[in-house]
């Protein structure tokens, strides 16, 4: 039976609509790209990237050391970090907050650590009101969909799409002018900005020697979700966090230029604590929810927790043909493209995910156009014999059973038992060797047979 | 909460443990070029106007601005360079507001935020902003058009110069924003928008 892995990526490829918009879109971001790290652009590009990656292993080989430096440098600007295992802690610790102070309107902007955790659902369980503000996510959240992409997240839906979701959910009359469609978000949106209690975000970057989370986005959402309500909550994966702020020099170049082919996204928000005395705007309260949620299984193997570095920027998924032809939506979890290929195994375990690790040509690309360098085809081949082993090792474990079940029928008809015995004395060890016992066997060794059984020796006495 | 018990795996799984020193991080890579001053203010003109801004060296940007509010309603921010300026004392400009609440209001109907910039990046086109009480961050994002202006010598070659003037912006201000552009987004059929929920108008006078 096809898995569901195969079943949807059969139906992308027989959707041309989506193949066109997939394709079309990827196709833009990727050749913007590549002529904003191009030599007239970015002449030390490769330098860049080397130093990305030396700073993003040197942070990850030395995570406990930054972790704990962040927090420190965080409290000391008035602020409080929470670690989290899993999405549970995360929505039980923001439903308390939201409890004590009555709050009752949440603001969210982009966040795909906040999508692991289905956060909106936990809270709108809870009679929270959780809203999207990119324009892509709020999109998303009315049409119930999750990201096709991680930088753009409804790259796969039309005009006529966004017109549809727009009229079913918001009862507005049908409009697909984008500018349009643009502004009614906005203004709907804005009235949300400004009644929120609590504004969530996401973070690039935590900066661990100023304890400072740092934010990029183009929208402006962003900036309102942490300025705009009393209380800013971040939510980031343990292994975002980099040494010093002068790092920034060197991830603030790469990231938009990979992401978008923009020199610098729009805005970049460098924030670090509450508002301070004499300062006319800003929250009132400054949290940061360090999550785990399956981050720390990655970090024993030394080569498969560079998975870690990866800063989402999209780069991989744009050049990869196999994610230009199967889509976002194919791929199980929140991540899709190569990163979404070695992480989603990682988190969930090889057995869960065993079809991702092969959908990849391992044509290379993706760790040619990694900012951060990160190897992916290689982790793409071990997570394969990792997956192989796997499957062998469950292949043993279901004969293993199987023969055990033979032998103790065997043993309740001693009839059979002897006959059995008989048998293989005649024809040998080496036979069980050869046979369908040979994965169980090669791991064993077998004594020679007698050449007769305890049993006749017993009668014969 | 999970605090130890996160910690700890970490720990363990990298096989370091507590308070174990860390060797040296690799340098910061901070490499500033040497670019003059007025090469400095044609690229950061050259660069917003690519981002479809507004930017010019003016030696009256009162003048200038005068001309561009006609009719607006207008919200300055406390920055002393604008007052030294004769901007905020305009008629018609809002200024000197100091109370969290007054601001949001104002700044919420107002059309056009006035403000002035702690550095400009010439290599990006980029205002950097340090939230203060001269400078509130909602006036640079609130209302739907943005002027900011900036005196001359405080334009930076880029970010490797601005992370060496502040290698550590936290120590100054609990916010710093860098602006390239007017806000924008691309999220329908990759289609350009400007104006999403930032100024979708930015203008740029680099001033004495
Ligand atoms: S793996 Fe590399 S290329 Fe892919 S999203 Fe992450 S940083 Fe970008």
């Amino acid at each position: 039976m096809p898995s569901e892995f195969h079943q949807k990526a059969h139906e992308t490829l027989a959707n041309a609509n989506l193949q066109l918009a997939i394709f079309t879109a990827t196709g833009r971001l990727k050749d913007k790209r590549v002529e904003a790290v191009g030599p007239g652009e970015l002449p030390d590009y490769q330098e860049l990237r080397t130093q990305a990656n030396a700073i993003k292993q040197h942070a990850i080989d030395n995570l406990d050391h930054y972790l704990e430096l962040f927090e420190r440098n965080v409290a000391a600007r008035g602020g409080h970090v929470v670690y989290c295992k899993d999405g549970t802690e995360v929505s039980d610790f923001i439903l308390a907050l939201a409890r004590e102070r009555g709050a009752h309107l949440i603001v969210k902007s982009k966040s795909m650590t906040t999508e692991e955790v289905d956060l909106n659902e936990r809270l709108e369980h809870h009679g929270l009101e959780s809203v999207e503000t990119d324009l892509g996510e709020y999109i998303l959240q009315l049409a119930h969909q999750r990201p096709y992409h991680i930088v753009a997240p409804a790259l796969h839906m039309t005009r006529y799409d966004v017109a549809e979701v727009f009229t079913r959910r918001l009862n507005v009359p049908n409009e697909i002018v984008i500018e349009k469609q643009t502004a009614l978000a906005r203004s709907i949106l804005r009235q949300k900005f400004l009644a929120a209690e609590i504004g969530i975000s996401g973070a690039n970057f935590l900066v661990a020697d100023s304890g400072a989370v740092v934010i990029v986005e183009n929208e402006g959402n962003a900036r309102l979700t942490t300025s705009a309500p009393k209380i800013h909550i971040t939510i980031a994966g343990i292994e975002k966090v980099i040494p010093r702020a002068q790092d920034l020099a060197t991830f603030l170049k790469l990231l938009a230029r990979s992401a978008t082919g923009q020199l610098l996204s729009v805005y970049t928000s460098f924030l670090s604590g509450p508002r301070r005395p004499g300062e006319i705007d800003g929250p009132d309260e400054f949290y940061v929810l360090l999550l785990d949620n399956g981050r720390t299984r990655l970090l024993p193997d030394k080569n498969k927790r560079q998975s870690l570095f990866c800063i989402r920027c999209g780069a991989c998924l744009n050049t990869c043909p196999v994610y230009r032809r199967i889509g976002g939506h194919t791929f199980p979890w929140v991540y899709s493209g190569p990163i979404g290929a070695i992480l989603t195994p990682q988190f969930m375990g090889v057995q869960q995910e065993p079809d991702l690790p092969f959908a990849s040509s391992l044509c290379g690309a993706c760790g040619e156009v990694c900012p951060v360098k990160i190897d992916i085809p290689k982790i793409l081949l071990e997570l394969r014999s990792d997956v192989k082993k796997a499957e062998t090792r469950d292949k043993q474990n279901r004969l293993e059973k199987l023969s055990f079940r033979v032998f103790a029928w065997l043993m309740t008809h001693p009839r059979l038992y002897e006959m059995a015995g008989k048998m293989l004395r005649s024809v040998g060890v080496p036979s069980i060797q050869a046979g369908p016992l040979r994965a169980w066997t090669s791991q064993r060794d077998l004594p020679p047979l007698p050449g007769r059984s305890f049993r006749e020796m017993w009668r014969r006495r | 909460m999970s605090r130890d018990y996160i910690l700890h795996r970490v720990r363990t799984s990298l096989g370091r443990s507590p308070s174990e020193p860390i060797p040296d991080p690799p340098p910061a890579r901070i490499l500033i070029p040497e670019v003059t001053l007025d090469a400095r203010v044609a690229s950061l003109i050259a660069r917003v106007e690519a981002l479809a801004g507004v930017a010019l060296e003016t030696s009256d940007p009162r003048a200038y601005i005068a001309s561009a509010i006609a009719g607006k309603t207008v919200i300055a921010s406390n920055s002393p360079y604008l007052a030294a300026c004769g901007i905020s004392s305009l008629p018609g400009v809002e200024s000197g507001i100091t109370d969290r609440e007054q601001l949001r209001n104002a700044c919420a109907t107002a059309d056009i935020g006035i403000t002035s910039a702690d550095y400009a990046l010439a290599d990006t086109g980029t205002l950097v902003m340090l939230s203060s009480w001269a400078e509130a961050r909602m006036i640079s994002l609130l209302p739907p058009e943005h002027i900011a202006v900036v005196p001359r010598d405080r334009i930076l070659t880029g970010l490797d110069e601005l992370f060496s003037i502040l290698p550590n912006p936290a120590e100054q201000s609990s916010s710093m924003v860098l602006i390239t552009g007017p806000s924008r987004t691309a999220d329908i059929e990759q289609i350009l928008v400007r104006g999403v929920h930032g100024p979708g108008k930015i203008t740029v006078l680099v001033a004495p």
